[in-house]
């Protein structure tokens, strides 16, 4: 193990640094109840009423069309207003399904309470990635090899670079264009990751033929998908069917952006530590604490705010312990960082605007060679 | 043929109408209204509580509309979540079958170390759904031969054959039965004043013999449980009914090795409610695992994973080092250990990581 540690500590110290991480993870996990069962029940409700509804003021907004009915509330500014609340939204509560629900569900948050309905094993989401294929590319990859160059495919998701450590290629010239892109339709962006098309071009037979199943999965998850918002819903309004269909996808995009923004300031801030792969031999579960913590960044915000980007904003804890109910993020997050400041270690954190602006200057000045070296 | 065509289309236009909530179905939705109308899971409604003792509760339950008719002496799966974490019990249901109201009651004894019992007794609420399944078991009464039955029940072993008895009354064709009951007191008696009316209703028809185990404030004596004295006395002609025993594990020992010696076995229906589970016997303590069929040895410390692995599977895994969840199976029976906290997983249905995980005893996977 050859992280370069910013304080030096030995391997003792780091022992004792990771008992006590297990500790706050015991003593969290041995108090769960029926208040934790309660906040995710509650607000899986909300969420599915939330989306019901916004769909229905989606189409409330056709009977103020000025050049379709006469009542006197009849006026484009009434129709905006009304179809601008009915698409907002539902963006929220597709952010919500996405983010505080699934992503939290998927992780085996909510195993403990072994609801036969809301845990990692049945768990499908609003999404075009299906469930158990995300779970790989995410759960495993993504949080096992966390950070670590050509293995966590999320370090720039194969189309991004995200720190000097990656060459430099004249492709990346235009990545502040890929990453807009991207960022856009984020959701299809996930879908494909687990897809090795290289592979489909140049691997064996099996390797093919992986990539063929891989392929149908995903293909019927996104045939529903576009089912769903493209089809079905703007069917049901008849002569509306563009309208509705436009408004399915400005939701949609709006929890795409907001999503990528979210994610993104979660490992690509100024001063997260990228690892090689001989970094990782012979890791223990300590060493790969103290990865996590180093490879990951947190964004200040109160409440509300964490609800809305599922708790990444607490994703140093998320790291930490992938497997812990999100809702008790913010409580051991001041513990966590305690601890840190103890033993000297860095916290990434800070607001919104320092973690994505730093993150977007980043994308710039590498879309170009060299670039800063990264703590590593 | 028509009719299967039928439902096939039926269920085809539903899975189409179902793409507009993917990845749900509508019937979720419906759940937001009421989780009565589902057909995703099924749901049944505390519509009553009533007290039958001092610590057993008949709670009367409005089932959902995936509900099928149950068969006198069958049972359900009653889940409740207690602490947030939802557990599983089997119960008989109590009443007969198609009550007018559409509602089947269940009769739950609060045991002394039951947490679900005791919580199904003392905390549900009216109004409370509980998730439930479908009514389950061969301990039922055959449906056309007429036969005289011998029921023997202890305790709220009562609940099933109260379905039956009350089965017989509502139809009105109730055959000559002995029914032998035993409680510690008379006042413990579930359904007591019930079967005293139905004995005094049906003189020649319903022979009631409840037996008391205990005088009042004394202890349990042994001599009044079931013995075949005490059966030749109050049944004589055993031998020429068929019969039905539900209580504990003792009472139904007991009977079973009665009837076996005098080679009725084939005559004796039973009903137990405890699954014999492997007990605990020290710390790190292996055992047997039977994983997909497959039955394999383990000891106490190895991650299950890796045992799996030695003999030759190959089960889906990720990380191994219980963060990814690929490895997640569903505990059938018996009890795992999680290696890192030490914590013991028995509970049947829970989540098993099984790269952290290690036998605790005998054990069931899928």
């Amino acid at each position: 193990m050859s992280i370069q540690l910013p304080v030096p500590l030995n391997k003792h110290e780091i022992e004792e640094f990771g008992q006590e991480l297990d500790d706050i993870y015991e003593e969290t996990i041995a108090s769960l109840g029926s208040k934790d069962e309660r906040y995710i029940k509650r607000l899986i409700k909300t969420q599915r009423s939330m989306a019901l509804i916004s769909r229905f003021v989606i189409f409330a907004s056709l009977a103020f069309l000025p050049n379709w009915f006469t009542h006197t509330l009849a006026s484009w500014s009434m129709f905006y207003l009304t179809a601008g609340v009915g698409v907002f939204f539902l963006a929220v509560s597709k952010i919500l399904e996405n983010m505080e629900i699934s992503h939290n569900v998927l992780h085996g948050q909510w195993d403990w309470m072994r609801d036969p309905e809301i845990n990692s094993t049945v768990w499908e989401w609003d999404h075009a990635s299906p469930a158990d294929q995300w779970k790989k590319t995410h759960n495993v990859v993504h949080h096992t090899w966390t950070n670590v160059l050509y293995k966590d495919h999320d370090v720039g998701y194969g189309l991004l670079r995200v720190t000097s450590e990656q060459k430099w290629a004249p492709r990346y010239i235009l990545q502040p264009l890929y990453n807009f892109i991207l960022a856009i339709f984020f959701e299809w962006g996930i879908g494909i990751q687990e897809m090795n098309w290289k592979k489909f071009f140049v691997g064996t037979k099996e390797q093919k033929e992986h990539f063929g199943f891989v392929f149908r999965r995903f293909r019927a998850k996104a045939v529903r998908q576009i089912m769903k918002d493209y089809v079905l819903w703007p069917l049901l309004s008849g002569p509306f069917f563009l309208y509705v269909a436009a408004s399915n996808a400005i939701a949609n995009i709006l929890r795409n952006i907001w999503t990528n923004i979210i994610i993104f300031c979660g490992h690509f801030p100024e001063d997260v530590y990228v690892f090689r792969k001989q970094d990782v031999e012979g890791e223990t579960r300590a060493h790969w604490y103290l990865r996590q913590l180093l490879g990951s960044a947190n964004i200040k915000g109160g409440r509300l705010f964490s609800i809305m980007t599922g708790n990444l904003n607490h994703q140093i804890e998320h790291h930490l312990f992938p497997d812990m109910p999100s809702n008790r993020y913010p409580q051991v997050a001041p513990r966590v960082k305690a601890l840190c400041d103890r033993y000297g270690l860095p916290y990434n954190t800070g607001s919104l605007i320092r973690q994505y602006g730093t993150t977007t200057l980043k994308i710039w000045r590498l879309s170009f060679p060299g670039g800063d070296t990264v703590p590593k | 043929m028509p009719d299967k065509s039928l439902r096939t289309l039926k269920q085809k236009l539903m899975s189409f109408v179902d793409l507009i909530a993917t990845p749900l179905t509508v019937s979720h939705y419906i759940e937001l209204v009421n989780p009565l109308w589902v057909s995703h899971n099924l749901q049944a409604q505390v519509v009553d509580v009533w007290d039958e003792t001092k610590n057993a509760r008949t709670l009367t339950l409005k089932p959902g509309r995936n509900w099928r008719t149950h068969r006198a002496g069958q049972h359900i799966r009653v889940g409740v979540p207690i602490e947030g974490k939802h557990f599983t019990r089997t119960y008989s249901i109590s009443s007969e079958p198609e009550r007018r109201d559409g509602c089947i009651t269940i009769t739950v004894k609060a045991l002394d170390d039951g947490r679900m019992s005791t919580h199904l007794v003392r905390d549900v609420k009216k109004g409370t759904y509980l998730p439930i399944g479908l009514p389950q078991g061969e301990f039922v009464l055959p449906q056309a031969a007429p036969t005289l039955p011998l029921f023997i029940t202890a305790g709220s072993g009562i609940t099933p054959v109260m379905s039956m008895l009350r089965n017989y009354v509502r139809v009105g064709n109730i055959p000559d039965t002995v029914h032998m009951h035993y409680a510690p007191h008379s006042y413990d008696v579930i359904f007591g004043k019930e079967l005293k009316r139905y004995a005094e209703q049906l003189p020649n028809l319903y022979h009631y013999h409840p037996i008391f185990t205990r005088e009042l404030g004394s202890e349990l004596s042994s001599k009044k449980h079931f013995s075949p004295e005490q059966l030749e006395k109050r049944c004589p002609d055993w031998r020429e009914r068929e019969v039905w025993a539900c209580g504990p594990q003792s009472l139904l020992d007991s009977v079973e090795a009665f009837f076996k010696e005098n080679g009725r076995e084939q005559h004796l229906h039973t009903e137990r409610f405890l699954a014999p589970t492997a007990k605990l016997t020290g710390d790190e303590q292996g055992g047997q695992v039977n994983f997909d069929g497959k039955t394999i040895d383990a000891d106490g410390i190895t991650p299950l994973l890796r045992v799996f692995e030695d003999s030759g599977l190959n089960p889906k895994h990720g990380c191994r080092m219980g963060i990814c969840r690929s490895c997640d199976r569903t505990l059938k029976s018996g009890s795992v250990r999680d290696l890192r906290t030490g914590t013991i997983i028995e509970e049947p249905g829970s989540v098993v990581q099984i790269c952290i995980c290690a036998a605790a005893g005998n054990c069931e996977l899928n």
